[in-house]
């Protein structure tokens, strides 16, 4: 099996670097970042803290030096979804592709360059630290299943999910992961968006009565909206969210960290996609949509 | 402007009232604490009440220096302690608001021919006023502007006008409201004088709790995108729609509003009281948060948020912001 990791930031290498550990697996990277790629082919790509795995895989920042792949993870930010997939998507063209993204939105945006498209969450997290070298943060389980209506057939989710399972990566294959991919969106919206306005790490954010009020708001505007499209959630973000506060106490979520560094959010795949939802379902969704402007304002903020 | 030699006698201003007021003590010299106390100094002696004991010796050493729409050096006398001031007239309380209990427990018991004078954003600082003396209060919201650029030095940036009012349960007479709104003339600060400020004071109330939380979480000065509504991110909304719930909450307290806060906001950003098209207003709130300082969250959007509930009127979105601003303000941190 060939499997190309599309954007190696910290969960790209995460999965990358699983990947690497197996031998009937040929695990590709394909990434912007020269140093990066330069790093992973020079000294291999390490993961340090939840555990330690050091793999080769192959790096490149040239997608024309892909081969034709089974399979396509990607892992970009939400704003680098288009560009990513006019770059890499011939070499998907007899394969399935994956996200495991945030938010919503980037798998209609893959549908357009892949002939098979695979719906994807992940929980897993960290951060890049250096060229080549990814703190691993938090562990955690990925659901994926056929995204409608350019969907993977389930022996490729299937197949998937074995490899990232054996690789040591948990991912379940399911006929609808919409459920995964709504509790974490409504988890994400709540934390992200609320951390980066805060400016306070993921759970001293919800610890705060005063902004825990607001995550609490956020979830509850996510859920219905969620139930007006008829899914089940694969976990209530609520309880979600009060089990993350002792384990990621400290961390920054990536929004967060985006807005330190200056560079642009995800809040339109997060806060932004469940207001576009409510609008659809005719549900109001006022917390979602203030946390959106607002974290566009932030954006803004840096260009003055 | 009046000249000083003028200072010791009374004076009429064009509205007719006469101007009876020859020593006033500003309290808190802030930007507008700093605006006014210049500003008065050019006709009356003006004597400045301050925490720092450092800046009291600057503003005794250099006086006042005020430059941009205006451009003078007035000289005042500055304490610490209000026995080392002159018994003053009128008293400008001009710290922030939660400071004012402390400026008014200062001057318990003391002055009591004197009126008192309230500058505060938001509601409520005229009743901490009245709990420390019955002295007649006068009611205002400054749309003035300034920067400090140091304990001697303000920077006057947009000359808009000072609303007065009665405060009505001190039983003062308008009479009063036009003499305090006929010296302010005379030194040429723009005024005017309300029989009821409670329409004006809303009208800023709500304009304030929504510039100044929108711009203490986005670290955007009070921009144009303030009133921008094209896209359905746009901040512009978000402002409309904090707006609607201001209203709706003034008009539960029974409030008519002097002039609509949405069009005050999109009259702001289009910078038509600068000409200037760079200009851009960072409202206190902002710079509060920059500096680590406390911000008047409690008394602007706080306020609101109260109203709203004693009142029973839904207003999830100031309610949000107003919490997301007390987690954001790093000076409740210790």
């Amino acid at each position: 099996m060939k499997v190309g990791i599309v954007g190696s930031g910290a969960v790209g290498s995460l999965f990358a670097a699983h990947l690497g550990q197996l031998d009937d697996v040929e695990t590709w990277i394909y990434d912007v970042s020269q140093a990066h790629v330069d790093a992973i082919n020079a000294n291999g790509l390490r993961l340090t803290g939840v555990g330690e795995i050091h793999t080769h895989p192959v790096a490149t920042t040239d997608p024309t030096a892909l081969p034709q792949l089974d399979f396509g993870i990607v892992a970009t930010k939400g704003m680098h979804t288009r560009g990513a997939m006019e770059a890499t998507g011939a070499a998907f063209a007899g394969g399935a592709v994956c996200s495991v993204q945030n938010g919503i939105g980037n798998e209609e945006i893959i549908a357009e360059f892949v002939p098979a498209v695979i719906r994807g969450t992940t929980f897993p997290a960290g951060k890049l630290i250096e060229p080549g070298v990814v703190q691993w943060d938090t562990a955690g389980s990925t659901w994926i299943g056929p995204f409608e209506p350019k969907p993977a057939t389930m022996e490729q989710v299937e197949a998937l999910a074995e490899a990232l399972t054996r690789s040591g990566m948990e991912t379940l294959g399911l006929e609808d992961a919409r459920g995964a991919q709504w509790t974490k969106l409504i988890f994400n919206a709540a934390s992200n968006a609320l951390c980066s306005l805060t400016q306070l790490p993921h759970g001293r954010a919800a610890q705060n009565e005063q902004v825990r009020w607001v995550m609490d708001g956020v979830i509850a505007e996510g859920k219905a909206v969620a139930t007006a499209l008829g899914i089940e959630m694969e976990k209530d973000p609520a309880i979600f969210l009060e089990e993350s506060i002792v384990p990621a106490l400290d961390h920054k979520p990536s929004m967060l960290q985006d807005v330190l560094a200056g560079r642009l959010t995800e809040v339109d795949q997060l806060n932004g996609g469940i207001v576009r939802f409510g609008e659809e379902t005719g549900i109001d969704t006022p917390l979602n949509r203030a946390a959106w402007s607002l974290v566009k304002g932030l954006e803004a903020s840096w260009k003055l | 402007m009046v000249p000083r030699s003028c200072a010791r006698h009374p004076r009429t201003s064009v509205s007719g009232a006469r101007v009876s007021f020859d020593r006033a003590c500003v309290i808190g010299a802030g930007s507008i604490g700093s605006l006014c106390a210049g500003h008065l100094g050019q006709v009356a002696e003006v004597s400045v009440l301050v925490r720092r004991p450092e800046h009291a010796a600057e503003l005794n050493a250099n006086g006042l220096r005020v430059s941009g729409k205006s451009d003078f050096t007035s000289r005042v006398t500055a304490a610490t302690d209000p026995d080392e001031l002159p018994v003053p007239e009128l008293i400008i309380i001009a710290t922030k608001a939660m400071q004012v209990e402390e400026a008014a427990a200062a001057i318990s018991g003391r002055y009591p021919d004197a009126i008192v004078m309230t500058i505060q954003n938001g509601l409520g600082t005229e009743d901490v006023v009245a709990a420390h003396g019955s002295w007649p209060i006068v009611s205002s919201v400054t749309f003035m502007s300034g920067t400090k650029e140091s304990d001697s030095h303000v920077h006057y940036e947009l000359d808009t006008a000072t609303w007065m009012g009665p405060f009505h349960a001190s039983g003062t007479s308008f009479e009063t409201v036009k003499e305090i709104g006929a010296l302010f003339e005379s030194v040429g600060l723009k005024v005017e004088v309300l029989p009821d400020l409670r329409p004006a004071q809303w009208s800023k109330l709500i304009f304030n709790a929504s510039v100044n939380p929108v711009s203490a979480l986005t670290d955007l000065p009070h921009v144009q995108l303030f009133a921008r509504r094209d896209r359905d991110s746009d901040l512009g909304h978000l402002m409309f729609d904090l707006i609607e719930e201001g209203k709706r909450v003034a008009a539960a307290a029974g409030v008519e509003l002097f002039e609509d806060p949405w069009e005050m906001n999109s009259r702001a950003v289009q910078q038509g009281s600068t000409h200037d098209d760079e200009y851009a207003h960072v409202p206190s709130m902002l710079a509060d948060v920059r500096a680590g300082r406390r911000t008047e969250i409690d008394f602007i959007l706080g306020s609101l948020v109260r109203e709203a509930h004693r009142l029973g009127v839904a207003a999830p979105l100031s309610e949000g912001l107003y919490r997301l601003v007390k987690a954001r303000d790093r000076s409740y941190d210790e």
